[in-house]
């Protein structure tokens, strides 16, 4: 059969732009140790399932010399495929192109696949690897920027939008991905700042390599940039892979449903929690221990640690899990973790996921450094997103509850659905001996012996105060439960839930303490 | 990761828990009420020129320094009636926020 010259044609142009920036460049990509733009994109899709777009897109820069230099694809691949049978659109800077460096053309494809997702309502996947602004295209790139940090507004809480980080990412670039749900980081490979080493050390005199500056554990540690933090590219493409397993295409769809499994029996509820209040445990086994498979998967691992959020499924239906970890801080509420829980909160309720909210804290962080940091204002965001939000909104009080950070989790009065208290639940003002120095201060200090005294008004208050009973006299707490019980209760509730109404008055939108 | 496996006690409403202290926790700073005796950086700069000498008598609200940063020569004023009683940099340094830059007595 003769082939036609034209399809050989095509061939052949494909050939050439298939290269990207050529042999060597691509040799220096992965002497890095970072795979091709092309080969990421193929990783992280189903076998055979990508389309591109947009392959023979060229700049048309004049200045600089630029008219003598061609650009395969304007060093962007741009398209669609699957991800277990999901549909998502994608786009993958290609560092070998002129540094994947953003100028018009690029711009342009990454809006064009930008605006097919939303139109489509499909997740969007983002993965950067770029030097920046192309610089010889003056404004012509920053408008670029500007319009997709538009679209990335425009289209949140509307579809899920994922960065992957492989590479630079830097200046403006990076309001890009701040913009998107889920940002994850490669250890040694991601590199995130607004301004460079370089530049910091010309004006401050200051020297810090990029890693320290921005590295992919400074941001799963110190600034709360990324959520997921993989050691290889491979690992980082399972977690994107899974991550999409949890959430739904778009705004308007449930997450899809998964078989349910038992949780695996080395996780014994009965005994994961000490009886004294002051002990501490690790509340993912907890969580383990009602999860379908007990698979837990953790967002945000390294940032915060001190409260726990994740996805897990419970009887198939996937459900976001927020926890007060005593491992960590005692669990108490804090700048940081006040934000880390209220994110997710609001994204769980954009994307139809109900919540789950296991309890144990002693309140919020005392200091001047979290007052002056502003915990009232980021400590309201937690208060905010649970009374904000309208998707299913189950709470377990699994031990202390004080305070304001009982109100905070997810209390009834900001609108829980359902309230469960275990037996060892302590909902109080505050912690037993706080209050006992309070209310019996004049017994206290008038006492011939007023440690005996305060220890005798201490247990005082524990029998009468430091139990669930009081809240569930008053209904704030819809049944004690056997920790046992724990998993029967919340797969009930979440299945009565399943067709929840909520109505919230008109608005514009709200104004979150941001 | 580091203190995996040790706990340390914190203290909330004079309660005592056993738990992981971060890393931030304990580097906090401790509060230091502000000092209108000295005069800091308060963005990181270069000192462009310095418009007092040692011994000088200021008032509040006088010009003391220039501060070039961010494509800015900013000016820092007295923060209180008094006399330069020394001046920590010089012109041409480089300096980053929270500097010392002169102090009044």
């Amino acid at each position: 059969m003769p082939v036609n010259k034209k399809i050989l044609e095509l061939q052949e142009k494909r050939e050439q732009v298939l290269l990207g920036g050529g042999e060597q460049a691509i040799e220096k990509q992965k002497a890095m140790g970072k795979r091709t733009a092309r080969e990421r994109i193929m990783a992280l899709l189903d076998e055979n399932s990508f389309n591109e777009y947009d392959l023979f897109v060229e700049h048309d820069a004049r200045d600089f010399d630029m008219d003598k230099k061609s650009l395969p694809s304007d060093g962007v691949i741009i398209g669609s495929g699957t991800i277990y049978g999901a549909p998502v659109a994608i786009f993958a800077q290609d560092f070998t192109v002129a540094g994947g460096s953003l100028g018009l053309m690029h711009s342009r494809k990454i809006t064009k696949i930008m605006d097919h997702a939303l139109k489509m309502r499909m997740p969007l996947i983002g993965i950067n690897d770029s030097g920046g602004a192309r610089i010889q295209e003056g404004v012509n790139s920053l408008a670029g920027y500007g319009e997709i940090f538009f679209r990335n507004t425009i289209s949140s809480g509307v579809i899920p939008q994922l960065s992957v980080i492989l590479g630079p990412c830097a200046g403006g670039a990076v309001y890009s991905p701040a913009l998107t749900d889920f940002v994850f980081v490669v250890d040694k490979i991601s590199k995130m700042f607004i301004t460079g080493p370089e530049v910091i050390k010309t004006v401050l005199g200051e020297e810090i390599s990029m890693e320290d500056l921005g590295g992919a554990r400074v941001h799963s540690e110190v600034t709360g940039n990324a959520h997921f933090f993989a050691m290889s590219e491979e690992e980082c493409f399972e977690q994107i892979k899974k991550l999409i397993t949890f959430i739904p295409w778009n705004n308007g769809k449930k997450a899809k449903m998964f078989e349910p499994g038992e949780p695996k029996p080395e996780y014994n509820i009965d005994k994961i929690v000490p009886e004294d209040p002051t002990l501490p445990y690790d509340v993912k086994d907890v969580i383990r221990a009602v999860v379908d498979n007990s698979d837990f998967f953790e967002i945000m691992q390294l940032y915060a640690k001190n409260i726990v959020i994740g996805f897990g499924r419970m009887g198939g239906r996937t459900t976001g899990f927020v926890a007060n970890q005593p491992l960590e801080m005692a669990g108490v509420l804090d700048v940081d973790s006040s934000d880390k829980a209220a994110r997710f909160i609001r994204y769980c309720d954009a994307f139809n996921i109900p919540i789950i909210t296991l309890v144990d804290l002693p309140g919020y962080l005392p200091g001047v450094d979290q007052e002056h940091a502003g915990v009232i204002r980021h400590g309201a965001k937690v208060l905010y997103a649970y009374s904000e939000a309208t998707v299913p909104k189950l709470t377990v009080i699994l031990r202390k509850a004080y305070g304001g950070g009982y109100i905070a989790m997810s209390s009834r009065h900001l609108g829980a659905d359902f309230v469960f208290a275990w037996p060892s639940a302590e909902i109080a003002v505050m912690g037993p001996e706080g209050a006992a120095n309070i209310i019996f201060r004049k017994e206290i200090l008038s006492a011939t012996d007023p440690d005996g005294m305060r220890k005798q008004k201490v247990e005082e208050y524990k029998a009468k105060f430091a139990n669930p009973y009081v809240a569930a006299s008053r209904g704030y707490v819809d049944a004690v439960i056997e920790p046992s019980e724990t998993r029967k209760f919340l797969m009930h509730s979440i299945e009565v839930s399943e067709n929840k109404v909520m109505v919230m008055p008109a608005k514009k939108h709200g104004l979150p303490p941001f | 990761m580091d203190n995996q496996n040790t706990f340390g006690i914190l203290n909330i409403d004079t309660t005592l828990y056993k738990t992981r202290i971060t890393k931030k926790f304990q580097n906090r700073k401790p509060y230091q009420p502000a000092d209108p005796r000295i005069i800091l950086s308060f963005i990181p700069g270069t000192v462009l020129d310095i418009l007092v000498e040692k011994d000088q008598k200021v008032r509040k609200g006088d010009d003391l320094m220039i501060l070039d940063a961010m494509k800015m020569q900013n000016k820092l004023k007295c923060s209180m009636d008094g006399i330069v009683k020394a001046i920590v940099v010089k012109k041409g340094d480089k300096v980053s926020k929270g500097t010392v830059l002169i102090e009044l007595e």
